[in-house]
């Protein structure tokens, strides 16, 4: 090996443990993030007594859990009850190597190390675990293998309950990947690549991808919902009627990785969500984050991309917290007969807007971008305001309104 | 690297496969196959077809075993069953297909591929190079051969059509 190869490698390891550790990291802290917030939807205080406002208390929890008697059921097909958890937290955890959270860093050195040899790098390091060519695609691919562990885990587990929580699982993903895949099919048509770093800079070139693809966007956020089971759609888990569904014969360590594998999967997608529709590590109004590579630029752009990622967090739990479950059949009414034919609609529109403009020649920038919004206007304003007579931009009240 | 890489992925598909046949369980017999279109996946990223081997675990791993398994699971197959082919002939049939799948494969390493279908090396590189991962793939299917990749869907929506005819009895 080269030492440019070693250098290489070594910082993609060095990356991989830092990635990993920031997410681990990132689900202890969701976790009583979420415990706080919803408490204060709910009128009351949360977890605040161990540590400053309570921060400890995943930590607590983490080594209860550890502590705790370790379960399996009788008739349980032992191998595969034991590998379905493991299962549901790697996909969370490999969508995160694809994810440039950062402006990439200017990195040099040149060391010798006794066995290993000499290890060298001089460049700009993309601040991402892996800058694969295939990018958004690599995302549904491992996007779509979530769904595994929760099913082998509903069967395996060798019960009712889990095993109709299983099932539903199954029929939700499969059924909600069609329109998550078609959503981001429209990112593809824009930017004109699959990587997620070009994603940005197209995004960074032009405008963010939210107010260009504005339905595309809200087809994301709620098939993104649907795929990482959270609330209104988590029918596999809906504890009032299956008992918590798959993971309901689960304990001590091996329910602490589902809920790990529910909250890494959550952070993804967030960050997947800033990535594609709100210009990744990108800071608006300027573009002295586009320019000359260094540490300070890097750091910047990394605690923008973070509170982007964690705004969209906040906003994940807050519809938890806010919306009522659906029923079964709805579900899957919803994601096939208005989610698939609008997207697919949608992506129509959309390409016939992108081939007439690249038929006048006007290159990708703001003016772009506006046509586009311009586009996506009207569109929005029939789907929300006349067709779905607004039941869900108004809610409840909204409904009242319209019938009176 | 390569090789190693080309050794580990083809014996995984390899015994995967075998267990997946071999197995008395459908549900783990699934899983088997899960690991095997993954290998398969693995094998076409190293022969430089990114898209395709994307598109494998997208496409197979993703959605189609998924389907598999909800079948299974819906029809309560998931518990040890018999085998389908019972008794000396059933062996015998399963013996001669395997001879025969065999003999195909020695004749197919034999086969030396034509002049007008073979492309001159480095093609694929640098048409990689030109059009992206995914471009080399769309510009093709897309532009050059749109009506028989159109033929394709037709047939596929037929066959939609017919499983639907088939399972509604009052449509």
């Amino acid at each position: 090996m080269t030492p440019e190869l070693k250098g290489f490698l070594l910082l993609g390891l060095v990356k991989s443990l830092v990635g990993f550790g920031a997410l681990v990291l990132g689900v202890a802290f969701v976790t009583w993030v979420e415990r706080r917030q919803a408490a204060f939807h709910q009128d009351r205080l949360g977890p605040n007594r161990v540590g400053p406002f309570g921060l400890f208390q995943p930590i607590a929890d983490g080594i209860k859990n550890f502590i705790k008697e370790e379960l399996v059921p009788a008739d349980a097909n032992r191998i595969l009850f034991l590998l379905a958890p493991a299962l549901v937290f790697t996909p969370g955890l490999l969508l995160f190597a694809v994810i440039p959270f950062a402006a990439p860093m200017p990195v040099s050195f040149d060391f010798s190390l006794p066995l290993l040899g000499r290890f060298v790098y001089d460049d700009a390091m993309p601040m991402m675990i892996a800058n694969l060519p295939l990018g958004l695609l690599f995302v549904l691919a491992i996007s779509s293998l979530g769904v595994y562990g929760i099913v082998l885990a509903g069967w395996a587990s060798n019960s009712k309950y889990s095993f109709l929580g299983g099932l539903r699982a199954s029929a939700q993903m499969v059924s909600y990947e069609v329109a998550l895949g078609l959503s981001v099919i429209s990112v593809f048509l824009v930017a004109g690549n699959l990587t997620l770093t070009g994603v940005v800079a197209a995004q960074q070139a032009m405008l963010w991808y939210v107010l260009p693809l504005t339905l595309g966007f809200v087809l994301f956020v709620i098939s993104a919902l649907a795929e990482t089971n959270r609330l209104p759609f988590d029918l596999p888990e809906a504890e009032s009627e299956l008992v918590y569904g798959y993971h309901t014969e689960y304990s001590a360590m091996k329910f602490a990785m589902f809920f790990l594998g529910e909250y890494a999967a959550l952070i993804t997608m967030s960050a997947l969500m800033a990535t594609l529709f709100f210009g990744g590590w990108d800071i608006p109004f300027t573009s002295w984050d586009e320019g000359e590579p260094s540490v300070i630029v890097s750091l910047t752009t990394l605690l923008v991309f973070l509170l982007k990622t964690f705004s969209f967090v906040f906003v994940y739990i807050w519809i938890r917290w806010s919306l009522p479950r659906f029923r079964y059949d709805q579900l899957m009414a919803l994601g096939w007969k208005v989610l698939l034919p609008i997207a697919l609609g949608y992506l129509m529109l959309l390409a016939t807007a992108i081939w007439i403009l690249e038929h006048f020649n006007i290159e990708q920038n703001l003016v772009y971008g506006l046509i586009l919004f311009a586009v996506n206007l009207p569109v929005i304003y029939v789907l929300f305001w006349i067709l779905d007579s607004g039941r869900l931009v108004f809610g409840y009240g909204g409904q009242r309104r319209m019938t009176n | 690297m390569l090789v190693f890489n080309f050794w580990f992925f083809s014996g995984l598909a390899i015994i995967s496969a075998l267990l997946c046949i071999t197995r008395r369980s459908p549900v783990v017999s699934a899983m088997w196959l899960v690991v095997t279109m993954f290998s398969i996946a693995a094998l076409y990223i190293i022969l430089g077809a990114q898209f395709i081997g994307a598109i494998q675990v997208l496409v197979y791993a993703g959605a189609i075993m998924v389907l598999f398994l909800f079948v299974i699971m819906l029809l309560n197959l998931g518990r040890d069953e018999p085998t389908d082919l019972p008794g000396w002939w059933g062996h015998a049939i399963t013996f001669g297909i395997g001879t025969l799948l065999i003999v195909e494969l020695w004749a197919v390493t034999r086969i030396v591929p034509a002049g007008e279908v073979r492309l001159p090396a480095g093609t694929m590189d640098r048409v990689m190079e030109q059009e992206g991962v995914v471009g080399a793939i769309s510009s093709t299917l897309f532009r050059d051969f749109l009506v028989p990749f159109e033929i394709t869907s037709v047939l596929l929506l037929a066959a939609v059509v017919g499983a639907v005819v088939l399972a509604k009895r009052r449509i």
